[in-house]
């Protein structure tokens, strides 16, 4: 089997078990209150890694590039309380915007 | 779901469209278009596929491109237990249900909140894999044609869209102590750990926000 395969199925089996570690073993349990409090502080602590991840990683570095742009035209929409679908156009038309003029 | 489906439906173009970028890069990488479906019907998560394509585009070898994949997909072992409690019925359901968590399924469906809806989670989850893979094969097979749709800002639109949910779960103090906390582990670690492990680690920044309550 060509390296390609071996890979694709390893990171699918793999990735499958990693996310069914939640659903396959605590389904249907009474989660302890004070675990959900912690849990409810796993989206915002992800997000803002994601921001910056997405916003300006690129491999090793940090960097600004276009998506700066991208970034502040969303923190607008969501300022102007604009829905989801309007902060993500606004995003990808400021960061393409960005790299045409630049 | 149907309900997921209608959240989901803005998300679903740009989606596509990063399942078609998936795709040229698939292919200049010389992963074959057979291959570049199948890893996005299977592993459906758009950073991990994305590294170890390139990983292996560069000669990397496989044990690399299994590890960079693996480490940025780990986050979704602590995702995947936030939601946990709502899964319901026989093993195979929830392992199947399971393979929709995303980061976008999860956030857009009130992950690790107690207004968690697994219904509108099942219709995010569907609806974007379809787009993601449908997108992978078009990116796979027509890559010459139409050129590679990430010059187009698409990595913007994803950074917004993350703004966006990130705003939608500032909610109070404890929220903001977590959130900082994730930003600046990711800022810090970024530089000096391999990628998918500044995100896995600002996952510890759960713990800022809890104390603080």
């Amino acid at each position: 089997m060509s390296a390609v395969w071996v890979s694709v199925i390893a990171i699918g089996a793999g990735t499958a078990a990693l996310k069914a570690v939640g659903p396959v073993a605590v389904a249907g349990r009474r989660v302890p209150p004070r675990l959900l409090g912690l849990l409810a502080m796993l989206a915002p602590a992800l997000l803002a890694a994601l921001v910056i991840d997405e916003g300006f990683a690129s491999g090793r570095s940090l960097v600004l590039d276009a998506r700066v742009a991208g970034l502040a035209a969303g923190a607008l929409a969501v300022a102007l309380r604009a829905p989801i679908w309007a902060v993500v156009v606004a995003g990808g038309a400021a960061t393409a915007l960005v790299r045409l003029v630049s | 779901m149907g309900r997921g489906m209608r959240v989901a439906a803005p998300l679903v173009p740009a989606a596509a469209a990063l399942g078609a970028s998936f795709g040229v890069l698939a292919r200049t990488a010389h992963v074959g278009a057979a291959a570049a479906v199948v890893m996005s019907a299977t592993t459906f998560a758009g950073s991990a596929q994305v590294a170890a394509v390139s990983v292996l585009g560069a000669g990397g070898g496989v044990a690399a491109a299994v590890v960079a994949a693996l480490l940025l997909n780990a986050r979704y072992a602590p995702i995947g237990i936030s939601i946990g409690g709502s899964f319901r019925g026989r093993f195979l359901r929830r392992l199947a249900e399971a393979q929709l968590v995303v980061d976008e399924s999860w956030a857009l469906s009130g992950g690790g909140t107690p207004e968690f809806d697994l219904g509108v989670f099942l219709g995010v989850g569907v609806a974007l894999w379809v787009a993601w893979t449908g997108g992978t094969a078009v990116g796979a097979l027509l890559g010459g044609v139409i050129g590679n749709p990430s010059s187009f800002g698409l990595d913007g639109a994803f950074a917004a869209l993350f703004v966006a949910l990130l705003g939608a779960q500032l909610r109070n103090r404890r929220a903001f102590a977590a959130a900082a906390g994730g930003a600046l582990i990711a800022v810090v670690l970024t530089p000096v750990t391999p990628p998918g492990i500044p995100i896995l680690a600002a996952t510890a920044a759960a713990l800022a926000g809890w104390r603080r309550a």
